[in-house]
């Protein structure tokens, strides 16, 4: 295996990383600030989906796009805590699983009411469509760039929103201690909206960016809400920083585990047989990874001790 | 009046009543197809195929209970046992996915029920497998791919790279396409099934040394890795089943697959007057181009109506030797099926071009003629 063809994987490790970490920065959030499990987070994906490729058909603006990704998303998740998840807070986790699987279903039955069965079209704009050519030679296209650029560009500002801002302090003071801040004054459901709709406004525009370059559909956000999963509970539940780390790790091991696996099991297999054994525990992997992580450290990588 | 005659005269509404029934439907079909969640766009197109199909007919006395099976074998399982026993259907139809097939049909045919497959058709049932009373309307799964392979040789391709996702049909597919196909392989690959990004894929493509690539990736999967694969900037020409090419998702696919050849059993432009019809009715019916699956539909609802009209579905021999018959109109022009009940077709390779605003498909040749699947002969029929 060429160096080019490595260093072009992990590159796609990378981007496929950044991307979860915008699904997975929410989700981490919401469960660590309102202790809720929210199964409907790629639903919200879809509907920034959705919205990008509806506005994109219309005006045929990619910025556009991704605007009315984020403010769809962003509404989305704010109509959705207002109305639904804020009478969920004080009930187990098992109600909340259920309220919210109940609102995959409706998002996404209401989604094919609208838009009907059929994918739907968004394309890169052309401004960033076609291959760069990088140093050493490895053709790579850019708005996969584009994709990784923007996903550290958005871990870099929440962290900053996080540690330098009064609504971080917020944030960090309501995942230790929710009573002792509401008994401080600060308005406490007002502060949960907007981590629900901060969160909901990423995972849409995660959905767009990645909706571009693949398939704009009903049911897009389940597959990915497994993985930020797997990425929350890597990273430890709560820590954007464990989000990030959880999610290059799930992105680095998911591309690289599916590109060498099969390539190692060549070397002593039929080439047919390896292609399939090598990709069946490729695709067990990152759960491998989890399970690992789990077994050294319970609370994840960057979790609070329980 | 007295409580007796009340009660009689109860009995005879009653009786009445489902006399009346008797009468007016002498065939009941049950539909079970996928109508929500992913993939729902295939199940939709083959209903509304089968269900123009019987409007066009008007009163053939046929009764249409159509349920969606969400794509789970254990729903499609229970919607078979409650058509079967409390809606007692005569005739099951529908289904899209080969694991729900595999989940429904045998257990149906057993129970003397016929089955009409507009879509799936796995290998199990075409071979050793094969039962009198199934009967697939649109293919054996192999045949598309191996239409595909055949394709690759006329076009002279020496060194493809073949992918498919790691499930049974995929696995089909890459048999099928290599069967076929007389080149050398320059990589094999397994994805995972519902992947979205083919970067690590296309990476390994530009990588092989490939002079062309053969995917099956249907529904949504080959949406991705189309769009993917023509922002990488690799030129190699691509081959692929007509999954990934239906009407309903070429539209999200866009330009990125102008020019692509895939192979189908049908097509709008195969000229014939039934053909040329359906697609104008469709269209006028549902403001929609038809795809494939449509036209399966549409066929299957044809074949009922034409055995239906010859023999009563209580004679099981009449009825079964009405259906091998095949004696309806088909939009593929001359349908005949083979001795396990699959269909002999013209494969067709076709190309995507555009139409004003709409991408759509072209014929541009045969690949294979008279095409039976290699299953036949373990069939005992």
């Amino acid at each position: 295996m060429s160096l080019i063809l490595l260093a072009e994987q992990l590159l796609n490790g990378l981007q496929l990383g950044v991307m979860l970490f915008l699904m997975a920065a929410g989700l981490t959030l919401v469960f660590g600030v309102m202790g809720l499990i929210n199964l409907a987070h790629g639903s919200l994906y879809m509907i920034g989906a959705f919205a990008a490729a509806a506005v994109a058909g219309v005006t045929g603006s990619f910025v556009l796009a991704l605007a009315a990704a984020l403010c769809a998303a962003a509404a989305a998740g704010a109509l959705v805590e207002i109305l639904i998840i804020r009478r969920l807070y004080h009930r187990d986790h098992l109600d909340q699983v259920l309220a919210t699987f109940a609102l995959i279903l409706i998002f996404s039955e209401g989604t094919r009411w609208i838009f009907g069965s059929f994918p739907l079209f968004l394309n890169i704009p052309t401004y960033l469509s076609g291959p760069v050519t990088l140093p050493g030679g490895i053709q790579y296209p850019l708005y996969r760039l584009t994709l990784i650029a923007i996903g550290l560009a958005i871990a870099g500002g929440l962290f900053l929103l996080i540690s330098r801002t009064r609504l971080g302090i917020q944030i960090r003071a309501g995942e230790n201690d929710r009573e002792m801040i509401a008994a401080l004054g600060v308005d406490i459901s007002k502060l949960y909206t907007i981590v629900f709709a901060l969160g909901a406004a990423l995972a849409g525009l995660a959905g767009a960016l990645v909706g571009a370059i693949q398939s704009v559909q009903v049911g897009m956000g389940e597959p990915v809400l497994i993985l930020a999963f797997v990425v929350i509970v890597i990273g430890g539940i709560g820590s954007i920083k464990g989000a990030l780390i959880g999610a290059i790790l799930v992105g680095l091991t998911d591309t690289m585990g599916g590109v060498l696996l099969p390539a190692l099991f060549k070397t002593f297999m039929e080439p047919s047989t390896a292609a399939s054994a090598g990709s069946a525990l490729a695709s067990m992997l990152i759960y491998i990874l989890m399970a690992c992580v789990l077994i050294i450290r319970p609370t994840g990588l960057f979790g609070a001790k329980a | 009046m007295t409580l007796k005659s009340l009660a009689l005269a109860a009995c005879l509404t009653a009786t009445a009543g489902m006399g009346f029934a008797d009468g007016h439907a002498k065939l009941k079909v049950g539909m079970i197809t996928t109508l929500s969640g992913g993939g729902a766009g295939l199940g939709i197109d083959v209903r509304d195929g089968f269900m123009l199909a019987m409007k066009q007919a008007g009163d053939t006395g046929i009764e249409v209970v159509i349920e969606d099976d969400q794509r789970k074998p254990d729903i499609a399982v229970q919607l078979a046992d409650k058509m079967i026993q409390s809606e007692k259907v005569d005739v099951l139809t529908g289904i899209i996915w080969s694991n729900l097939a595999m989940a429904v049909v045998p257990a149906a045919t057993a129970q003397g029920k016929f089955y009409l497959s507009p879509n799936a058709g796995p290998s199990a049932l075409a071979g050793k497998g094969c039962h009198p009373n199934y009967f697939n309307v649109a293919w054996q799964n192999d045949n598309l791919h191996e239409a595909a392979g055949a394709y690759a040789n006329t076009a002279d391709y020496k060194n493809s790279f073949i992918l498919a996702p790691n499930y049974p049909a995929g696995k089909d597919a890459l048999t099928g396409y290599k069967r076929q196909y007389s080149g050398a392989l320059s990589g094999e690959l397994f994805t995972k099934l519902g992947q979205t990004d083919y970067a690590a894929e296309i990476a390994q493509i530009r990588a092989s040394g490939a002079d062309s690539v053969f995917f099956f990736l249907p529904g949504g999967m080959g949406i991705s890795f189309l769009k993917q694969y023509a922002d990488s900037g690799i030129d190699l020409p691509v081959v692929g089943p007509a999954f990934s090419f239906d009407q309903g998702i070429l539209q999200a696919v866009g330009p990125a697959a102008l020019g692509v050849v895939n192979t189908s059993q049908w097509n709008k432009d195969i000229d014939n007057a039934t053909n040329a019809a359906f697609v104008e009715t469709f269209q006028a019916e549902y403001g929609r181009l038809p795809s494939l699956y449509a036209s399966q539909g549409f066929d299957t609802a044809n074949l009922l109506i034409s055995a239906a009209a010859k023999a009563d579905v209580g004679d099981a021999d009449a009825f079964r030797a009405a259906l091998k018959a095949a004696d309806f109109a088909s939009t593929r022009g001359d349908f005949a099926f083979g001795n396990n009940n699959h269909p002999i077709q013209n494969i067709y390779v076709r190309e995507v071009i555009q139409e004003g605003d709409i991408f759509t498909n072209k014929i541009i040749g045969t690949a294979l003629e008279n095409h039976a699947d290699v299953y036949a002969a373990d069939c005992a029929n």
